[in-house]
Order: structure tokens, then C-alpha cells, then sequence
């Protein structure tokens, strides 16, 4: 830089390296290599030690219905139906909670109001799951066999949601508990979004003579409708990924049936129960089978998840 | 939105605006009630807790070990020590490689590989635990046995991305200014991050690391595989398997015995208190810190 320089004086360019920099650049950089080797090894272990089951049952354990330590043969359908109905369930209690939540929040609630709700929404996504178990078991599952299930059975029995004998494990008490993890999830993204929609579109619905809800509801849910299907695909990849609660308060039994009182199980709630006692090499090889199938869903759901907000960003930076 | 809606605010008293002010009201009502549900839900599970575990908390029920089988009485000692042993080795290994992991994202790393990784600590933290629990279970329990270690490598995943992401969030606040002013005097950038930009966001790498001891502390799942078979006593060597209080409460929730149940209750207590007493803190740091960092630009 100093050759064209018209000064008399050239100035020292420093060509030493500075070891400093290159020394904190490759430690603050093996961290990053850490994280890429745990995430490479999880894969690879969890897909190594359910190798046999894959090799034994293939793409058929998906389709089949038994599970069975005796004669060792397993298949994850009850399971895979069991972890739908309980999480899809929670999805449509929650989903419109969370974002009328978010909604709330972002429009409504008073400024001194605002950080304690959205902090008691939060402390709502702190509780371990196994206390949320517990209560589960021993409070909310036999509240929900003695009063709730019995007057849905008694008026909606004619669904065969609501048909069979009322009891404190099965899939209704599983959805309860999943609805309590996924509100706060889906409730914080959701806030999230809608304060991010301009104050100019939506002081530009207002103006136009709209009530709040019209400008909600023609306005900023329109803006932010992909964050929202994001959202919604988190708070679906936490419900399948929950082992603890679910184990606890869904009765773990083999079940295909539509009755939402009946005991059944999920992948996440029999890898739970299951793993400790396992009787047969192939029998903890399933496990890490249906470990493998959940692997698999929240790796497309979070991946997709995220590159639908990532391109929401893109285009709301370039609308502002 | 539609331009033939009456273009009038709704001051006006036609049928068609009271209808819609109304509908208004009433979806602005039903957020509301949304808000009130959450905040009731939490306030019902902690007092469920609070009431069932109360009566069983004394002194005795902290400074024993678990009862023998078919005996009552008996504390949570064990599960206690088990618990801070386990999440203390987890916050050693977790907390030193999430700051680096943030400080290589937010000064070394160009803008698409700090988004790539970016997106991999999203992904982590989407992985069920009880994955993490079948990996470590392979990787570290299958011919060595269970032990603490392996309890705290398996938390330590589960903190990594939560401690990463909040740390650079917080790095990333550091106004421009302060990392300019290192360098204009000359300090490397090394010497900027360690002086300037460290000391500035330490606040925010403790709120991130009280959030992810938190969190780590009432987790379960991967517990089962690592650390669920132990001595009915204080362990404190960290190669053997321990006690803890989130699978002390799993155990005995299932137990139909009703002396059980109040020691589950209690230890509920006890977690939820801690990890409730925990976030909150971290939260209302969060917030502070964040006020300070932005007071300095």
C-alpha cells in the first residue's frame, strides 16, 4: 500500500501473523466442529444400534401391528398411531390457545401487563416434564375419568372418539399434557410474529375504518401465516419428541382403536418405558429403531420449520 | 382488505358496524380468556404440587437417603447430590464449548457458515432427549455401565444449543462501537473479544447458563439410560451411577404405594422450585442485561 503513496514515509504494515487471532479463531472454531461431530454421531449411533431391527422388519415395521418380546417380533404401528392422534390432538387444542396467546400479547395486554403474562407463558415451558407427569397421573388423568370422560361419552358417544370406558390413562390425558408443553412454544413464536408485522400496515387497516380484529384477521395474519405453519411444526416435533409425560400418564399399551379414553402408547412414551427392561437384542434394537423414525421427524420438521421463517425474514426485510 | 367496508370509523350506530364492533370485542375477549388459561394452567400445576408436596417436606426428607424397599420414611439426599453432581459436570462441559461456539458465529465465522450453524443448534435442540438418551446409552453405557459421566454428556448436549444461542444473542447486542474502539487501539481481535467484548455480555452468558441448568436439572429421559440403576446411598464419584431427583419422581409416581406418592410430591416441590426460581431469574437478568449492553452504545 505504501508504493503509490505520495508521503515520504512508508507505513509499517504489520506482516507478522497475529498468532492471537488465529489462536482463538481455531479453538473458537473446534467448538463448532464439536457440534458437527455430535450431531454426525448421533445419527450414526442411533441408526447403528437399530441396524438389526432394520435389517430384520425393514420398512414393514412400520406397517406392523405387533410388538412382541416373546415371540421377537416388533412393528411400530400402534405406536406411530398412537404418537399421531396424541400429538394432533394437542395441535388443535393448542395451537388456537397459543396464538390468540401471541395475539394477546402483541395487541392487546397493557405494557405493565405485557413481560409478567409473557413470563408466566414461559414458566409455563419450564415445568419438567416428569412433574408434569406426575400431575398427570395422579391428578389430572383420574379428574379426567371421573368427570370429563364420562359426559363426553354420555353426549358425543356416538363419535368413535368419545365411545369406551372412561379411564386415567389413555390418549386423552396425553394430549392434556402435550397441549401444556406445546401452548408456550407456539404461543412465544407467535407473539414473536405478530410484532413483527409493520405498525404502518396495520395502523393502514385501522385507518381504513377496520375494528382490531379485522385488522388481525385480514392483516397481520395473512403477514405472518407461514411463521405460523412454522410454528405449528415445532410445537408438532416437540408432541412426537415427548417421552416422560406421555409415558407416564398414557398406560403403554398396543392400541389402534379411535377411542380417546382407551390406554395406548407412542414411540417416544414405549422408548421410555421399554429401554431399562429390554429382554432381547432385537427388542433394543426396535427401541433404537423407533429412536431412528423420531430422529427423522424432527430433523425434516425443525429443518422445514426453519426455512420457512428464514425466507418469511428475507421477505419482511425486503417489504420494510 | 376490502375497500366496500364502510369507510366511517365505527362510531357510527348502523347494525352492520355494532355487529362487527361486537365481533370484535368478543374475539378480543376470547384472547384474553387464552392468556388467562395458560397463566391458570401454571398456577394449578404449581399449586397441585405445592399442596401434595408441602405436608412431606421436613428436614429429615433432605438429609436421608431414599427408604429401603417396603419401608416409609426416608429423604432425598442422594437424589440431591446426584442432581447438582450430574448437571455441575454437564455445565462444565457444556458452558466452555457454547461461548466459543458463539464467539466463532459472531466474529469469526462469514455470514453463511455462522447461518449454517446457526441452523444446527436449532436442529439440536429439536432432537428429542430421550434420541439423546438411545445415542449416549450406545455410545457410552453399552459395555461400561451406567455412570454420572455419562448422565452429564448426555445433559450437556441438551444445554449446548440453549447456551450457544442465547450467548450470541447477547454478543451480538455489543454495540459496533466497543469492538471498533478495541481495534482502533490496536488490540487484536483476539485481545477485543477476551477484554471487550467478554466482559461486557458475561452477564448474559450466566442468565443463558441459570436457563440451561434449569433446564438440564429436570430432565428425565436421558437419565433412564445412563444413570437409573444405583446404590441406595450418597454417591459422589461420578464414574458410578446416582440418584436424582427428576427420575426419583418418575419412579415413585408410578408407585401405587401412598407414602410413595408424598415423596414424589415433595421432590416435585422441591424441582419444580428450583427450576421455576431458576428461569425466572435468568429471565429477569435477561432483561437487565440487555438494558445495560444497550445503555453502552
Amino acid at each position: 500500500m505504501s508504493i503509490d503513496s505520495p508521503q515520504p514515509f512508508t507505513v509499517p504494515v504489520r506482516t507478522r501473523p497475529r498468532y492471537g487471532d488465529l489462536g482463538l479463531r481455531a479453538v473458537a472454531g473446534s467448538a463448532a466442529v464439536v457440534l458437527v461431530a455430535v450431531m454426525a454421531a448421533i445419527v450414526y449411533q442411533v441408526v447403528r444400534e437399530a441396524r438389526s431391527s432394520i435389517g430384520q422388519f425393514g420398512l414393514g415395521f412400520l406397517t406392523d401391528s405387533q410388538w412382541n418380546a416373546v415371540t421377537d417380533r416388533f412393528g411400530a404401528l400402534d405406536l406411530i398411531w398412537g404418537t399421531l392422534v396424541s400429538s394432533l390432538l394437542a395441535l388443535l387444542i393448542a395451537v388456537p390457545v397459543a396464538v390468540a396467546i401471541g395475539l394477546y400479547l402483541s395487541e392487546l395486554a397493557p405494557a405493565v401487563l405485557r413481560t409478567p403474562v409473557a413470563l408466566m407463558v414461559e414458566l409455563l415451558a419450564a415445568i419438567p416434564s416428569v412433574v408434569l407427569g406426575l400431575w398427570g397421573i395422579l391428578v389430572m388423568g383420574p379428574f379426567l375419568a371421573e368427570h370429563i370422560e364420562p359426559f363426553l361419552a354420555d353426549h358425543l358417544g356416538f363419535i368413535p372418539l368419545f365411545s369406551g370406558t372412561p379411564s386415567s390413562h389413555g390418549l386423552l390425558p396425553a394430549a392434556v399434557v402435550l397441549t401444556i408443553m406445546i401452548i408456550p412454544i407456539v404461543a412465544s413464536i407467535s407473539r414473536e410474529l405478530f410484532t413483527s408485522v409493520p405498525s404502518d400496515l396495520k395502523q393502514g387497516a385501522m385507518a381504513l375504518g377496520a375494528t382490531r380484529w379485522e385488522m388481525v384477521r385480514s392483516v397481520a395474519i395473512p403477514q405472518v401465516s407461514g411463521g405460523l405453519v412454522a410454528a405449528i411444526m415445532l410445537g408438532f416435533a416437540r408432541a412426537v419428541g415427548e417421552a416422560i409425560a406421555v409415558s407416564q400418564v398414557i398406560g403403554g399399551t398396543l392400541n389402534l382403536g379411535w377411542s380417546l379414553f382407551a390406554p395406548a402408547d407412542t414411540m417416544a412414551g414405549r422408548i421410555a418405558s421399554q429401554s431399562p427392561g429390554a429382554a432381547t437384542a432385537l427388542q433394543k434394537s426396535s427401541l433404537a429403531y423407533l429412536a431412528v423414525i423420531l430422529l427423522v421427524i424432527s430433523l425434516i420438521t425443525n429443518i422445514s420449520a426453519q426455512l420457512i421463517s428464514g425466507r418469511i425474514q428475507r421477505r419482511m426485510g425486503i417489504q420494510r | 382488505m376490502s375497500i366496500t367496508a364502510s369507510p366511517a370509523p365505527l362510531s357510527g350506530g348502523g347494525a352492520r358496524a355494532r355487529r362487527r364492533r361486537r365481533t370484535g370485542r368478543a374475539m378480543e375477549l376470547l384472547a384474553t380468556i387464552a392468556a388467562l388459561l395458560a397463566i391458570a394452567l401454571l398456577l394449578l400445576v404449581i399449586g397441585s404440587v405445592a399442596r401434595r408436596g408441602a405436608p412431606a417436606l421436613s428436614v429429615s426428607f433432605f438429609t436421608n437417603v431414599d427408604a429401603a424397599f417396603l419401608q416409609s420414611g426416608g429423604g432425598i439426599e442422594n437424589s440431591i447430590v446426584g442432581t447438582l453432581i450430574m448437571t455441575g459436570i454437564a455445565t462444565a462441559m457444556a458452558v466452555p464449548v457454547g461461548v466459543l461456539l458463539a464467539i466463532f458465529n459472531t466474529e469469526f465465522a462469514p455470514p453463511p457458515l455462522s447461518a449454517a450453524i446457526r441452523m444446527a443448534l436449532n436442529v439440536l435442540a429439536g432432537v428429542p432427549t430421550i434420541v439423546i438418551g438411545v445415542f449416549i446409552s450406545g455410545l457410552l453405557v453399552v459395555g461400561r455401565g451406567q455412570s454420572a459421566v455419562a448422565a452429564s454428556a448426555a445433559l450437556a448436549i441438551i444445554m449446548l444449543p440453549l447456551i450457544a444461542r442465547s450467548t450470541e444473542e447477547v454478543l451480538l447486542l455489543v454495540p459496533t462501537s466497543l469492538r471498533e474502539g478495541g481495534m482502533a487501539l490496536g488490540a487484536t481481535r483476539a485481545r477485543t473479544v477476551l477484554t471487550v467484548i467478554l466482559p461486557t455480555s458475561i452477564g448474559g452468558i450466566i442468565t443463558a447458563t441459570i436457563v440451561a441448568v434449569a433446564r438440564a436439572a429436570g430432565e428425565t429421559a436421558p437419565i433412564i439410560f445412563t444413570s437409573s440403576i444405583f446404590a441406595n446411598a450418597v454417591v459422589t464419584d461420578p464414574s458410578q451411577p446416582m440418584a436424582s431427583i427428576p427420575y426419583t419422581i418418575f419412579t415413585k409416581s408410578e408407585s401405587p404405594s401412598a407414602s410413595d406418592q408424598q415423596q414424589a410430591w415433595a421432590a416435585a416441590l422441591v424441582l419444580i422450585s428450583v427450576v421455576l426460581l431458576g428461569s425466572i431469574i435468568g429471565r429477569l437478568l435477561s432483561i437487565r442485561t440487555r438494558r445495560q449492553i444497550e445503555q453502552t452504545r
